[in-house]
């Protein structure tokens, strides 16, 4: 319980005054599922209404792929991932050059070279390449109740038009933290 | 043979198969939480038209958004359609977008590349 830390109240403002000059505009840690990809879907999507960014749908679209993300890839440490739900952290940095999102998530090692892999090669391409990379995933990719990370990662690296930028910090011998983040700068 | 038709919601399309007119439409998004689950009443029905065949069908997407879950239900989707249109059945596939929404006409673009069956990209004005 965090009134229960020896830092606490202090912790909540370093907190908050780590993230304010920021430009975090949505900060969420717990579980994703389905609910919750509704929900914060939808508050940004009136939030961009009102800012009269051009480039919605295509933060909502990164929005979606990033949360399903989390709720499908994403494990747990205790071994009891539940379908569709998982747990993480999700959060949009936005000021009038550029909207990031963000995400971290747990993820077993065995994971790890397959998404080093995967997303070098995504940051490889250009335009018309991942374009190709993405028919060429359609068409290889079986549909299962896990969507597949694959298409996801392309897609959102297609309507960033920026690298991905990705880390793994080591947690212990099984499991890794994977933060991702997507970039999509306002005035290109 | 019965219709399809499932009820549009703010994660899933409306979708209406008609079997005696053979006019099939999806209309609005699709980020359903399991889209293999959603989108196989789609490919079961189709199965049964392949014995129930109209004289032609056609087939109307237009959507404003899917995930890219949604992206490989629909490209097996679309394999089924093709599948008619290869063994010599009279089938076509309009592809509906906003006219400002260049990544809908993309996608249409792709999945047009990708199959013999006729995908026309039709421009919405609104």
């Amino acid at each position: 319980m965090i009134t229960e830390s020896p830092q606490f109240p202090d912790l909540v403002y370093k907190f908050h005054e780590t993230i304010r000059p920021l430009d975090v505009k949505l900060i969420y840690e717990g579980e994703v599922n389905h609910e919750i990809m509704k929900v914060f879907t939808s508050l940004t999507e009136k939030e961009l209404k009102a800012e009269e960014f051009k480039g919605q749908k295509k933060v909502f679209n990164i929005m979606v792929e990033s949360l399903q993300n989390i709720s499908k890839h994403s494990d747990s440490m205790s071994g009891d991932k539940k379908d569709n739900i998982g747990n993480g952290i999700f959060l949009i940095s936005n000021n009038k050059e550029e909207l990031t999102v963000v995400t971290g998530n747990i993820i077993k090692n065995d994971k790890k070279s397959f998404l080093n892999e995967k997303l070098t090669h995504i940051n490889s391409l250009d335009k018309e390449e991942l374009r190709a990379y993405y028919k060429e995933m359609l068409k290889v990719a079986k549909i299962s109740n896990k969507g597949g990370a694959g298409l996801g990662f392309i897609d959102i690296a297609r309507k960033t038009q920026n690298k991905l930028l990705f880390e793994f910090h080591d947690i212990d011998k099984e499991y890794s933290f994977f933060i991702i983040s997507a970039k999509i700068s306002k005035n290109k | 043979m019965k219709n399809l038709e499932i009820k549009r919601t703010n994660q899933t399309p409306e979708i209406i198969l008609n079997a005696e007119t053979g006019v099939f439409s999806f209309k609005g998004r699709s980020l359903p939480e399991d889209s293999a689950k959603f989108y196989q009443s789609v490919i079961s029905w189709l199965d049964e038209y392949e014995n129930n065949l109209n004289k032609q069908t056609q087939v109307i997407f237009e959507l404003d958004y899917f995930n890219t879950a949604s992206a490989k239900a629909i490209f097996s989707t679309i394999i089924k359609f093709d599948k008619l249109f290869k063994n010599g059945h009279t089938i076509k596939i309009d592809w509906l977008y906003d006219e400002d929404d260049e990544d809908m006409m993309e996608l249409g673009k792709e999945y047009k590349e990708l199959f013999k069956i006729d995908i026309e990209l039709i421009s919405k004005s609104e």
